[in-house]
């Protein structure tokens, strides 16, 4: 018995420990352009985990992958120019024409006003400020934009000319019409998307919980010893399962919660099904939290 | 061939032996299916199973197979506390042996074809096998409910040191029926939405849902149906502990109403949810005081038993604070099942009143991916903990004794608080650490918890093991506890115990 309690004892004082430190990653090529578009024609697709048949009346498209730290560091040092965003103690914040209060239980005005789009003082964030420009931190260019709200992720959309993409659109992009789970299949490998404990090699780096993976790193190719399977969604998208979670377009009556889709590295297999959601208030900014963009076909 | 008989007839005519085989069933359950999440999936044993025994796990049917799960575990339990009653409170062994036979052969029905269907393809008349087995629980529920019906003559009670009413109403004998009657029609509340599963309404979990601003009847009964079924259990192994401990004098005179009001209330409040959901939560946290009361007031009654009968036996008259504390301690069963609703404030209670009183300003504030886990977190420990306070009980029925005791008594309780004070801190880490910094800390809090949790599979294991042994013995301990039973049921008509 006494031996039991010094063993606990030991196992709670090193609980105390730091957290694993954070080093830069190396630079990966992916092979996958952020950048790119896909165009989705209007048509069936499967909605809920029964997979129920929903349609979509309007062509739209969307992005391969999550918006990058790169593009948001562009995005950013072309919106302080242009005055549509501005930095508040550090914190870039941005106006938001506000949504209809309806008093609904446990729901929070959002009334027109400055918002915040991105903290500035956090550890989190893989983004740089010289007191002139943004710059993704060293390694993480590729890396999916984490720390950003949804007025931050909106902001960025409509800056491209496009917008969030709606859960509808956003699901059917992710797993087309046949049912699956997954946007690959049925089967969630551990080498197909960045998930808790799926052991990339980030998670040797950082512990279970991991780190992002570069936009569009499960692509098939292999990275030295590590072999990837394709996760790529039926359209093409990659990271619709895992890495961070996507902000979506969505404003529900009666909550100011926003949706989020897709499952992040610090969630267990079952939240990267297609149909899984997470949701939060809008100036939520987390580790685990990007998201990627649509627009109405061109 | 006579011997197989004996046994099976230990097994399954005695309290003792059927508590036994449902604690191996869950026993069983429990260890079968943990391979297929938390470490061992993490170690790839879940991926294992999976290829090699034909499991067929479609990751859209999750919330379907767990609520299977759910259930086979929760009928066991059930049953558990039905031998449990049948076997303490007062009633005709024909009804005893009625209810008995009936949650038996329920319960592993529903375990066996609902387990089955689940996870091993889906067979439909398994699948209706599993509905059968979970209407024969329900059969037997409404049986013990007219056995314990406590208007008959033959059970008021003329001592005066326990609740009654003038009459002579034994009032522990209403709280035992109230919580039966109760527990039938929040079955029925569960029984209704699940019969419309896969007509139009969809399998879902209540953790899943809880941020959806308007939810609909069925959802809406489901969630009450859970939460209320829990709540019941608790409060029906309250009353098992309190015939145990012979509850008795003021005290008792106090906490019997206060359960009775306290169970109805909290029951009306959840039936309410559906008509009436923006009250429904006050009813059920007015009704939830009175039975939080009367579950004190029974730990301070058995802790005082527990000590003056040690200090009586140690024939100490004027004990020291220290030997108080040792005779309290002495007995780690009797003891622990107490400690464990003690415990069960601190890691139950009190956390789920601060996550009500700070719902909005802090909880809320986290994506619900958080608040799932401290709900998640919360009931899973409710749900241990009262397995935890069965298995105690358990422990002392099947005779364990000396430094077998001892140990078994310790382990359980130290490594089962170990485990829960470890969910605990898991579920509000987001309350002292933020998402870039957890992993340390949830590494160590899971890493505790399995430690806690494995080390009371380890100590039911040893139990099992140690009564599987003993089953073996042609004179075995077995053979006295049948004996003990056919004595006190050789007459039909006979008032148990």
């Amino acid at each position: 018995m006494k031996l039991l309690v010094c063993l606990l004892a030991v196992v709670l004082l090193a609980a105390c420990g730091a957290a694993p430190m954070s080093a830069p990653p190396a630079a990966i090529e992916t092979g996958i352009d952020p950048a790119s578009w896909v165009r989705i024609a209007a048509g069936p697709y499967s909605s809920g985990p029964q997979g129920q048949a929903a349609r979509l009346d309007h062509d739209y498209e969307i992005m391969v992958t999550d918006v990058t730290n790169a593009q948001y560091a562009a995005y950013l040092d072309a919106a302080l120019a242009a005055g549509t965003v501005k930095l508040v103690d550090g914190d870039v914040v941005g106006y938001y024409p506000g949504d209809a209060y309806r008093g609904h239980k446990h729901e929070e005005r959002i009334d027109p006003g400055d918002y915040l789009h991105v903290p500035g003082n956090t550890v989190e964030l893989r983004l740089i400020f010289d007191g002139a420009r943004f710059a993704a931190m060293p390694g993480y260019e590729d890396h999916p934009m984490v720390m950003v709200t949804w007025f931050g992720a909106r902001a960025f959309c409509e800056a491209q000319g496009g917008r969030l993409p709606t859960q509808a659109e956003w699901e059917k992009a992710a797993r087309g019409n046949d049912g699956r789970a997954y946007p690959w299949g049925n089967e969630l490998a551990r080498n197909q998307a960045n998930y808790y404990n799926s052991q990339d090699i980030f998670e040797k780096v950082f512990g279970k919980g991991g780190d992002t993976t570069p936009v569009g790193y499960y692509n098939g190719k292999s990275y030295g010893a590590y072999r990837t399977l394709d996760g790529a969604s039926p359209y093409g998208l990659y990271d619709m399962a895992g890495n961070v979670w996507q902000w979506t377009n969505d404003v529900t009556e009666g909550i100011h919660y926003r949706f989020m889709r897709g499952g992040s590295k610090a969630d267990y297999g079952y939240m990267l099904r297609s149909w899984s959601s997470n949701n939060a208030g809008p100036e939520y900014a987390g580790p685990s939290v990007g998201f990627r963009c649509a627009r109405d076909a061109q | 061939m006579s011997a197989a008989r004996e046994r099976l007839s230990f097994l399954f005519t005695s309290t003792k032996g059927l508590i036994l085989v449902a604690i191996a069933m869950i026993a069983l359950e429990t260890a079968f299916f943990g391979f297929l999440s938390g470490p061992m999936e993490e170690f790839g044993v879940r991926s294992f199973m999976v290829r090699n025994l034909g499991l067929d796990l479609l990751p859209q049917e999750r919330e379907g197979r767990i609520i299977i799960l759910y259930h086979t575990i929760a009928m066991a339990v059930v049953a558990i506390q039905a031998y449990m009653i049948t076997g303490l409170v007062p009633m005709k062994r024909s009804q005893q042996v009625v209810v008995n036979a009936a949650i038996t052969v329920g319960y592993l029905t529903s375990q066996v074809f609902g387990l089955w269907f689940a996870y091993f393809g889906h067979n439909y008349v398994f699948h209706g096998l599993f509905i059968f087995g979970q209407s024969l629980v329900f059969f037997a529920g409404v049986a013990l409910a007219y056995a314990l019906w406590p208007w008959r003559a033959e059970y008021r009670t003329a001592e005066t040191d326990r609740a009654r009413t003038r009459g002579g109403l034994d009032l522990e004998r209403v709280a035992f029926f109230t919580m039966a009657v109760a527990m039938l029609g929040s079955a029925l509340f569960g029984a209704v939405p699940g019969s419309l599963f896969g007509n139009g309404f969809e399998t879902f979990l209540a953790e899943d849902v809880v941020r959806n601003p308007v939810k609909t009847p069925l959802q809406l009964a489901v969630i009450g149906h859970l939460h209320i079924m829990l709540a019941l259990i608790a409060v029906a192994m309250t009353l098992i502990l309190s015939r145990w401990f012979d509850f008795r004098g003021r005290l008792h005179k106090w906490a019997m109403p206060l359960i009775i009001a306290g169970t109805l209330i909290i029951t009306f409040g959840v039936w309410a949810v559906v008509p009436f959901e923006a009250i429904a939560h006050i009813i059920i946290n007015v009704g939830s005081f009175p039975v939080l009361v009367g579950s004190w007031l029974l730990v301070w009654f058995g802790w005082r038993k527990i000590t003056r009968e040690r200090l009586a036996a140690q024939d100490l008259t004027r004990p020291s604070a220290r030997q108080r504390l040792a005779a309290l301690l002495h007995d780690p069963l009797r003891f622990g099942t107490l400690w464990q609703m003690v415990y069960m404030n601190f890691v139950v209670t009190a956390l789920g009143i601060f996550m009500a009183i700070q719902l909005d300003e802090i909880i809320r504030q986290w994506p619900w991916r958080e608040e799932r886990v401290t709900l998640t977190g919360h009931w899973h420990v409710l749900a241990g903990i009262i397995a935890t306070i069965i298995l105690l009980y358990y422990a002392d029925l099947a005779g364990l004794k000396g430094r077998a005791r001892q140990w078994f008594g310790w382990v359980v309780i130290v490594a089962s608080n170990l485990a829960f004070g470890a969910v605990a801190v898991f579920e509000t880490k987001r309350l002292f650490v933020s998402e870039a910094a957890q992993q340390t800390l949830v590494d160590y809090a899971i890493l505790l918890t399995d430690i806690g949790l494995a080390t009371v599979l380890v100590a039911l294991a040893a139990l099992m093991l140690w009564r599987l042994a003993d089953l073996l013995k042609r004179r075995g301990r077995w053979r006295a506890e049948l004996e003990e039973a056919r004595r006190r049921g050789q007459n039909e008509q006979e008032v148990l115990p």
